[in-house]
């Protein structure tokens, strides 16, 4: 049975001009010990999917599925007590910007304590020694006098550190970092994925990695997940996703990164991702895509078997070229 | 560079600019030396990219390169007209000096006015910098731009909110264009772009470089990007150029063990690869404060006393340059 297991997420939001399905039917499957990415431009709903599994959306979202298990333990049916004390302690997560992340009116320390305080029965000095210790755990130097310390006293390479010191505070057994590394530089970057992956090996939690760095994900992840507005249009192993993508979609991503790319002229691909309004009716990347044809445009496709990655695509591609149709696995 | 026919537009030569801090009741002035000593010429149909991490003094450069700034010492000429700080230019002279250099920024949700239709934006410059043009004049000129940067004639007449960010980025590209200058500074022209956009707004550069023979200062932190437009790199660290040369030798054997250690902590797309990567202790120090000698030190593993008394120049080594002591092979 895997740790997180959500099957046919949906998520829409009410706005002024009607509800908007930010995340259409999208499953996440995560075991133990996995590193998950999930790969996506903006508006493609792979933070929103996250936010969703761990209850932190805002009410204007409406969310359904099928399932949303933690361990055997359904989320969608508890109350607000039983989910907190679920998030934050079993499950966590780490966002964007640490800078932000942080309350600028506490210290470093008393904001690491609260986590232990609200979770677990430690004494006082418990409490602080545990601090230091996870402090030390991400690896920031003099831990006793950065406890001290106030966020705007830090780096954004620091925070982060702290964001990660506090998330895995309770040891959780799934974290989930939304773009951990985007608002740092590279050299910062490199160390906090390694910090990332470490503790995902010492602990062997489970890590899901949101990202749009194609670069990120093929250092760091095991599986990958790719959304496109709102959908998952695929789910591979990292290498084979690499080898060979199924989805049109993916390829595209692929060939348009500058460092694959064989002639000045970068492979693009056309047009921008479909808004609120000009949602196609047929397959969504259909409007773009280079092998789309007339069933494309109007018939939605449904994944496919594991074999063509589970493409949601009508025509899933093989070494680059449409393959023969595949069945629909049922 | 050996290209001797040809004079570089832009000759660069120690250009500094320091920056005051003025100093509270209780601690003394200090100075921020946001650039230092940085030389480069850059030529036509040519792409220059200045890479480092954030504080390196690479924006600083663009805006002293655009004349936001003047620089605080050293000269840069600018298609023989020389910029430094004993010889001011007059208004005028400065007018069409700044004409020849245009700046396309980051974030293309921020640089557009929102009140300004996309027609009034592209005439803007024509109307300060052109004045005898007539209205008509312009508005074919803002059309023809339009045209030439992927833009659909009826995009003349809206605002920015209803563009998409690649879109808006075209109109900034095209903005920059409309006095048709010789010199793009490019501050980070794609990271704020998806991926799918980016290769967009990359071929369009390439495809204008190409047209219009237009020389590039490109910005980036995004060494892959970089790679596929250079023709020269600058590696620039806490306001000094460590290594410059051409992408090619910068690429395939960096000499400084910064570049080499930025090159390793790039992630590479492919899962295949094994990256040997070199840890970098600590973070960037403060520029309030650098340490002595090289600047770089503090977080340098082939680090040696001379090191930390005097900081290295930058010398030519085989193939391109480099300020080290110890160059790695």
């Amino acid at each position: 049975m895997p740790l997180l297991d959500v099957r046919n997420l949906s998520v829409e939001f009410k706005t002024a001009d009607g509800q908007f399905r930010a995340v259409d039917r999208v499953d996440v499957q995560v075991d133990v010990g996995d590193v998950l990415a999930i790969v996506g431009e903006s508006g493609s709903g792979k933070s929103v999917s996250m936010l969703a599994v761990m209850g932190l959306l805002p009410w204007t979202a409406t969310v359904s599925a099928d399932a949303i298990e933690f361990d055997g333990e359904d989320l969608m049916g508890i109350g607000a007590s039983r989910r907190r004390a679920i998030v934050g302690r079993d499950m966590a997560m780490i966002f964007q910007e640490p800078m932000s992340s942080l309350n600028p009116c506490f210290t470093i320390g008393f904001q690491i304590r609260e986590a232990l305080k609200a979770h677990l029965s430690l004494s006082r000095s418990q409490r602080q020694a545990r601090a230091i210790e996870l402090l030390e755990q991400v690896g920031l130097p003099e831990p006793e006098r950065r406890l001290k310390a106030y966020p705007h006293q830090l780096s954004g390479g620091m925070s982060q550190r702290v964001m990660i010191a506090m998330a895995i505070a309770c040891k959780p057994r799934l974290l989930i970092a939304d773009e951990p590394t985007t608002a740092l530089d590279v050299t910062i970057q490199a160390q906090i994925l390694e910090l990332l992956l470490e503790l995902q090996q010492s602990t062997g939690m489970a890590l899901v990695l949101i990202t749009h760095d194609m670069g990120v994900v093929a250092e760091t992840a095991q599986r990958v997940s790719v959304q496109y507005a709102g959908q998952k249009v695929e789910e591979q192993s990292v290498r084979s996703l690499f080898a060979d993508a199924h989805h049109p979609y993916t390829h595209a991503l692929l060939s348009a990164l500058p460092e694959r790319a064989h002639s000045k002229k970068l492979p693009s691909i056309p047009g921008v991702v479909p808004g609120q309004f000009d949602r196609p009716s047929g397959c969504l990347f259909s409007p773009r895509c280079a092998f789309a044809d007339e069933r494309c445009h109007s018939i939605p496709p449904t994944p496919k078997a594991a074999e063509y990655g589970h493409a949601r695509c009508h025509y899933p591609l093989v070494d680059g070229v449409p393959g023969a149709q595949a069945q629909d696995p049922l | 560079m050996s290209n001797t026919i040809q004079a570089p537009l832009i000759r660069a030569e120690n250009l500094s600019r320091h920056y005051e801090v003025a100093g509270g009741l209780f601690s003394k002035s200090a100075s921020v030396k946001a650039l230092s000593n940085a030389s480069f010429e850059l030529y036509s149909g040519k792409t220059l990219a200045v890479v480092g991490e954030s504080g390196c003094g690479k924006s600083t450069l663009a805006r002293v390169v655009t004349m936001i700034e003047t620089p605080t010492s050293g000269v840069l000429d600018l298609e023989g007209h020389l910029i430094s700080p004993d010889n001011v230019l007059s208004d005028d002279e400065r007018g069409q000096l700044r004409a020849s250099v245009q700046i396309v920024f980051q974030d293309p949700f921020g640089s557009l006015n929102p009140r300004q239709s996309i027609g009034r934006i592209l005439e803007e410059p024509l109307l300060i910098n052109r004045p005898n043009l007539s209205a008509p004049e312009r508005q074919v000129k803002a059309r023809e731009m339009l045209e030439l940067t992927g833009l659909r004639p009826e995009h003349y007449g809206r605002y920015p909110h209803m563009f998409s960010g690649g879109q808006r980025q075209r109109i900034a590209v095209a903005r920059a264009l409309m006095l048709n200058p010789r010199i793009l500074v490019l501050d980070e022209p794609v990271s704020a772009l998806d991926l799918s956009i980016q290769s967009q707004i990359l071929n369009l550069l390439v495809d204008l470089q190409a047209r219009l023979g237009l020389a590039y200062l490109f910005i980036s932190h995004d060494l892959s990007v970089v790679r596929h437009m250079a023709d020269d790199v600058m590696v620039m660290y806490l306001g000094r150029v460590v290594e410059s040369g051409s992408a090619e030798a910068v690429f395939s054997s960096p000499r400084h063990p910064y570049t080499q250690a930025l090159l390793s902590a790039t992630p590479i797309a492919d899962p295949t690869h094994q990256q040997k990567r070199i840890h970098l202790k600590g973070e960037l120090p403060s520029p309030l404060n650098p340490p002595a000698g090289c600047a770089f030190n503090p977080r340098c593993w082939k680090r040696e006393s001379r090191c930390i008394s005097e900081a290295p120049l930058l010398e030519q080594t085989d193939g391109h340059k480099v300020a080290c002591y110890f160059p790695l092979s």
